[in-house]
């Protein structure tokens, strides 16, 4: 636990330092397309508590974006490195000429990689009658850690909540009189393999990794509103590859799960189902696609063109009911699945129940008639909110992720590994402190 | 599964930046970098190029003489040249003084004239108070001179000189100057304007006044016709003449036979009497305490 609270905390650090030169790009590493943002931060932050213009989101402006298809990744987890790392280089070029400056730290996210949640309960007896912040390190380290496999990678910790005695929901216990001080901790793990494989590949483009997040939670963060967070929500994130969905409440995060099944299924379903190959599947998808097919999508004719050379098979036509009778069943699937996932992280126990579809496969037409049927009344399809300086053409919902990473990287909750160590963590190290300390005074 | 080795048609699919080019345009991105290479280089070829072409001595020299030419061309047009010299508000005498100081060699360029050193030699002259030099239209280098005007005449050790209103010594006069006062003594131009009060305030004396006399270079005495003289203290000398003036309009004493007044202590003003004057003013008090 304490390598992977020095690594995150390194790269704590690293972010913090790219924040005070200013720029930091955001590399949104997804299973069919990878975008990349360069961020300027102009420092203007507003004053702690108090919520500045734009709720805070005016601290930074985005200088360059940039997309390019993805070629490597599957189940939003790296499969070839070196093709993977050809189109992370595309997009940082191409964000970088765009921004005019160079960037050396970045920020990513990525769906796959199986992320598990756990929650974790901490308690401890108040040293004196006071929290201080001291024994808020003490009880984030008394969390019991759950054994979470070998070769498995934290990559969220974040204390969604703060008990003292007998008041629960405290979001800062800090200075308020109490004896015991308990504490729940939201975890996410991921794949090891996979984290290293991106920071490598991140790391082969001259780039240094200052953060790694989950794309389903950074999506929450930018495409949940204010009230949506606080009540009790979930995000779906509807990617090519993989649908990652989060839980939030009280403005945490509480459950992350990722489903993998996504856009890329659809198309080769398509592709499979109509004998196409799977850039005319993916065309025809985006432009014809659906998923409630009415008395007039029977007499709308899709032309399937092709260049084998044989007419025949080069002027089939296809109608869109047609179409939509291979994409419909794949999309229930994939929502059942998540359904699924969403009833054993227990979400209809939640005060309320809002689902929110964002992603670029959220933009089949009908979905969220089709969602709504599997997943409970109350969905609607979400976009990410307007940043700074955000290109009209990365507004889309299949941004909702890079912009999260934005608002993740401006304002970051608080993680384990903000707070310090406690102190009886490092006794032998308290005599080096004091030298240390000594050295720094005199 | 796909071909380890990149293949040419996917490359045209999915462009990506070669490694190489990724990390040139990466490197251009550099703020340090950028400026090395758009200021530092050019810079350094711009040096080691002009070193190199300047190290031959010939190479030198050719370049000189044809900026020296190139100079010479532009300084001899016609636009440039000054024909000849005007000098205003000089006499004569002057007028050739400053001819004979001024050795410029008509035509000349403007730019081979040094305007300030010119006016300075000018103003060197002392029957120059001030002047101005430029070059007018038409090629013409014009002098405008003040002279200096004479306002008293000083006899010293050597002679008769024209001092004028600072003290500067213009020379011998060449006719009499019966309408400028005299002075005299060791230091009097030091002083000449107070001397110009002094016989400002002198003008009833006028037709009595000979001159005034510098003391010790300190004061004045007025001396005036018979022999007669005024001796003025340091400070406020104008105004202890005035007195006397005042005086002798009410008694008469100026007209009296006495020697000098004595006004330099202001508390006591002494009359010195003539010998003649004073025995027979002990005659007369000698009759008037007789008769008592």
């Amino acid at each position: 636990m304490i390598e992977l609270y020095e690594s995150q905390r390194a790269m704590r650090n690293m972010r913090k330092a790219a924040m005070q030169r200013g720029v930091v790009a955001i590399l949104d590493v997804g299973s069919s397309k990878i975008a990349c943002l360069v961020l300027r931060f102009d420092g203007a932050e507003p004053a702690s508590g108090e919520v500045g213009s734009l709720a805070g989101q005016a601290g930074f402006r985005v200088i360059g974006a940039a997309t390019t298809r993805s070629r490597g990744v599957r189940f939003g987890e790296i499969e070839a490195m070196v093709e993977t790392e050809r189109a992370i280089r595309t997009a940082v070029q191409a964000a970088q000429k765009m921004a005019q400056v160079r960037v050396d730290h970045v920020i990513a996210c990525f769906s796959g990689a199986e992320p598990r949640s756990y929650g974790l309960a901490g308690e401890v007896d108040l040293e004196g009658a006071v929290v201080t912040e001291q024994d808020v390190s003490r009880v984030l380290s008394a969390c019991d850690v759950p054994d979470y496999g070998h070769g498995r990678e934290v990559l969220h910790a974040q204390p969604v909540n703060f008990a003292l005695d007998h008041r629960s929901g405290l979001i800062d216990p800090r200075g308020q009189m109490g004896l015991r001080l308990a504490t729940d901790m939201h975890m996410v793990t991921v794949d090891a393999v996979a984290v290293q494989n991106l920071a490598h590949c991140v790391r082969r483009c001259d780039l240094e990794l200052a953060g790694i997040a989950n794309s389903a939670y950074v999506s929450g963060v930018a495409s949940l509103v204010e009230d949506e967070q606080e009540l009790g929500s979930a995000c779906i994130d509807m990617g090519g590859g993989s649908t990652g969905l989060s839980i939030f409440m009280k403005k945490h995060m509480i459950y992350a799960d990722a489903v993998r099944l996504g856009g890329d299924h659809v198309t080769s379903d398509i592709s499979m189902g109509l004998q196409v190959p799977l850039t005319t599947a993916e065309r025809i998808k985006t432009f014809y696609g659906g998923v409630v097919a009415t008395g007039m999508d029977d007499r709308e004719m899709i032309d399937l063109e092709g260049d084998t050379g044989d007419w025949e098979h080069d002027r089939r036509t296809v109608s869109r009911a047609e179409l939509i009778g291979i994409m419909r069943p794949r999309v229930e699937e994939i929502l059942e699945e998540v359904r699924a996932r969403l009833d054993a992280a227990g979400f209809e126990h939640l005060p309320s129940q809002q689902i929110v579809l964002t992603g670029g496969g959220s933009q089949i037409p009908g979905l969220d008639g089709l969602a709504s049927k599997i997943l409970g009344q109350q969905v609607r399809l979400g976009r990410p909110m307007r940043v700074h300086g955000l290109p009209q053409a990365a507004t889309g919902p299949g941004f909702a992720s890079a912009v999260g990473m934005c608002l993740f990287a401006a304002h970051p909750q608080d993680e384990w590994w903000d707070f310090e160590l406690p102190v009886d963590r490092y006794p032998a190290r308290s005599l080096r402190r004091a030298v240390k300390w000594f050295k720094d005074n005199w | 599964m796909q071909p380890v080795k990149s293949d040419k048609r996917v490359a045209k699919h999915d462009p990506a930046p070669s490694r190489w080019a990724y990390r040139w345009h990466r490197l251009w991105l550099t703020p340090l970098f950028r400026t090395f290479v758009r200021v530092g280089v050019p810079f350094t070829a711009a040096l080691i190029g002009g070193t190199v072409y300047f190290s031959d001595e010939t190479r030198r020299d050719a370049v000189l003489l044809a900026i020296a030419d190139l100079r010479a061309d532009i300084h001899t047009r016609p636009e440039f040249m000054v024909q000849l010299m005007a000098v205003d508000g000089a006499s004569e005498g002057v007028n050739e003084d400053i001819r004979d100081i001024v050795p410029v060699d008509f035509p000349i360029s403007s730019f081979d004239l040094d305007l300030e050193m010119i006016r300075q030699d000018i103003v060197g002259l002392n029957a120059v108070k001030e002047a101005s030099v430029r070059i007018r239209n038409g090629g013409v280098l014009q002098i405008d001179v003040v002279e200096r005007r004479p306002v008293v005449l000083w006899r010293h050790r050597d002679g008769l000189e024209l001092v004028d209103a600072e003290g500067v010594s213009l020379g011998l006069p060449e006719e009499s100057r019966p309408d400028l006062p005299l002075i005299a003594g060791d230091g009097a131009d030091q002083a000449v304007d107070e001397a110009l009060r002094i016989v400002a305030a002198a003008r009833p004396l006028a037709s009595r006044l000979r001159g005034l006399v510098r003391m010790g270079e300190r004061r004045w005495d007025v001396v005036l016709d018979r022999g007669q003289r005024i001796m003025l203290p340091e400070q406020e000398p104008v105004q202890a003449l005035e007195r006397v003036i005042v005086l002798s309009a009410a008694q008469d004493m100026l007209a009296r036979d006495l020697v000098a007044v004595d006004m330099r202590l202001k508390q006591r003003p002494t009359i010195r009497m003539n010998q003649g004057a004073l025995e027979n003013w002990w005659k007369i008090r000698e009759i008037a305490v007789g008769t008592d």
